[in-house]
């Protein structure tokens, strides 16, 4: 498709005094995408993410979001991109979900409906907290209810639980019918039925015609939802493409043991099958890619056998998204 | 595309996997609400915000209240020569414009820093004077009703003004703006609990030493002169001179008020961190 991205970045770096979060880090989000930028904690992610999102300003290099510059057109931006911020942040103490969300709702030209939003994400106005409840039986027993009566009650954010302040932080991110959303680490303290709920909301983002951008520490996340993953670290892209294109696209075998350090691998190399390749992905560590048969496995422990190795934790299986992000962190810390 | 009569391009449709074309509840449908509607929007909302918590309400309104009635009706304070109702109207108004102007605002604005409401604002299609604006126009509300609460209580208990009403608007104005620099100066620069615990003290000891129920001529006369060109002293002061005394603009009062106001708005401005 010729449609131009929705973000683009490119050499971007951002330095915070002697610290360098951002590293000359380009990457490249598609229309209508969910692109996850997968990484470690203080990978650079929420500092790149809040370099798109206008909050923060580039020490060098360049970003377009919507072919515009958030730092300068942050005024034209800002209506056309929902963003969600991490840990559940941004609302007033003392405001109830509804209201708050009523409030941000009344800001935008054409918004979602804030109950239908609430329902679609589990957020019960209706529902109060114990404590709650009681004052309002209380107050019904006492014969006056208040004007609006349930509709009114609920507990204000600031005592909401973390997975219910990520709920409603995410709503406040869809809220004004963006076109583009950046959601920072959106699942981050949720159970796994609402991270599977949050998960299919981001599939129908997408059918919407909705550019999804997340941050995620979460390998699976990544692999489930993602267009394309971005795996980055030390302020660097280390790795991109498909899900697919990331774990080989063709679903290549892996037999993983763990034996002495320094192995002769040129040696093992040469036992197996021509197809065959050997890494020694950490010391100590080794990973034979190939399609594994009974056979194959044989010629492994014979190998060893002769050369007296005693291998450990020997694994057959397939290389998981999990296998190639740990290798790729892996091999950028060994590196420094 | 790029003329410059045309308007600006559609946003470009964005590339979907082929699937069946249900409406969807998230179909993109972005832009902002006119600013005179955000701008109402952020006012109410924070209007309502603050006149339904206790805390708030008790700076703002209950203890101005009780003050004024307390002491009107026993003879505390020697109130250096006035009626008690006139010496402690104009007094407890000056408490009316701290409590909200700096007090409450110092510490509605450093929560919202905590919980990120300001950095959501920032990522909302509000725009920054907008939220501001909002948040004078609450302030303002705020006292219009502390005045019509203490004004009327005061006039049921027999207060007579005097003065010019323009002179005390002035002065209520200028207050404002002193106050609002100096609690926005603090609930930018520091923790939410650090700004709550300091607000209250502030309030606490311009309440006894700032004029506002305790004469500053009853205080020896170089700590008299320091408490005059604090915000409150000279506010309630002013207020005095003008509401029981029915002297014209007090020009000393305005300065000093002035002053504050440069300097604390000067110093939020430079120094208030968002997030």
């Amino acid at each position: 498709m010729s449609a131009a991205p929705a973000v683009e970045i490119s050499s971007l770096v951002k330095r915070y005094g002697s610290l360098t979060a951002v590293d000359g880090l380009s990457l490249e989000v598609a229309a209508g995408t969910i692109t996850a930028v997968l990484g470690p904690n203080g990978a650079g992610k929420t500092t790149t993410i809040e370099i798109c999102e206008g909050f923060r300003r580039p020490s060098a290099g360049a970003v377009r979001v919507l072919g515009l510059d958030p730092w300068h057109d942050g005024a034209r931006l800002r209506p056309r991109v929902g963003v969600m911020l991490q840990e559940g942040a941004g609302f007033y103490p003392g405001a109830r979900p509804v209201e708050m969300l009523t409030h941000l709702a009344r800001l935008h030209a054409a918004p979602l409906d804030v109950e239908m939003l609430m329902a679609r994400l589990g957020l019960d106005r209706n529902r109060a907290s114990s404590d709650d409840r009681e004052r309002g039986d209380r107050r019904e027993r006492g014969g006056h209810l208040e004007h609006g009566g349930h509709r009114e009650r609920g507990a204000p954010l600031r005592r909401l639980s973390g997975g219910e302040l990520q709920r409603v932080a995410l709503a406040a991110a869809l809220i004004g019918r963006p076109e583009l959303v950046f959601l920072d680490e959106p699942t981050a303290g949720l159970d796994p039925q609402g991270r599977r709920s949050t998960w299919e909301l981001l599939d129908e983002l997408r059918s919407a015609g909705v550019t999804v951008v997340l941050t995620t520490h979460l390998i699976d996340e990544a692999e489930r939802l993602a267009d394309h993953v971005v795996v980055i670290d030390a302020g660097r892209v280390l790795a991109e493409g498909t899900p697919q294109e990331l774990t080989g696209g063709v679903p290549d075998d892996v037999i993983r043991f763990g034996g002495p350090p320094r192995l002769d691998v040129a040696s093992l190399r040469a036992a197996l099958p021509d197809h065959a390749s050997v890494r020694e992905v950490t010391p100590g560590s080794y990973e034979v890619t190939a399609p594994v048969d009974p056979r194959l496995l044989a010629t492994l422990t014979s190998w060893c056998a002769a050369n007296d190795i005693l291998a450990e934790g020997l694994q057959v299986g397939h290389r998981t998204l999990e296998d190639v992000y740990l290798e790729l962190i892996g091999a950028g810390r060994g590196g420094r | 595309m790029n003329g410059s009569a045309t308007p600006p391009p559609e946003p470009p449709r964005p590339a979907v996997p082929p699937r069946p074309a249900v409406p969807s509840l998230f179909a993109p449908a972005p832009g902002a609400a006119p600013v005179g509607r955000m701008l109402l929007a952020q006012a109410l909302f924070e209007t309502r915000l603050l006149l339904r918590n206790g805390e708030q309400l008790l700076l703002t309104a209950a203890i101005p209240v009780v003050l004024l009635w307390l002491l009107t009706a026993a003879p505390v304070f020697d109130t250096g020569g006035y009626e008690r109702v006139d010496f402690l109207v104009p007094g407890i108004l000056a408490l009316c414009v701290m409590s909200t102007a700096f007090t409450s605002l110092a510490i509605a604005t450093g929560y919202e820093r905590r919980y990120g409401a300001l950095k959501r604002l920032a990522a909302s299609p509000l725009p920054r004077w907008t939220l501001l604006l909002a948040k004078a126009l609450t302030v303002l509300v705020v006292e219009a009703l502390q005045v019509v609460l203490v004004g009327g209580l005061g006039l049921a208990l027999g207060w007579r003004p005097s003065g010019s009403p323009l002179a005390v608007i002035l002065l209520l104005v200028t207050g404002t703006l002193a106050f609002a620099g100096l609690g926005l100066l603090m609930a930018g620069t520091l923790r939410a609990e650090a700004t709550l615990a300091a607000a209250n003290l502030v309030y606490l000891l311009l309440l006894v030493l700032g004029g506002v129920v305790i004469p500053l001529s009853g205080f020896p006369s170089g700590v008299r002169t320091v408490l005059e060109l604090t915000p409150t002293g000279a506010l309630a002061d002013g207020l005095r001179s003008v509401l029981a005394d029915g002297a014209g603009l007090p020009w000393g009062s305005v300065a000093v008020l002035a002053a504050w106001a440069v300097a604390g708005l000067a110093a939020a401005a430079r120094w208030f961190r968002w997030e």
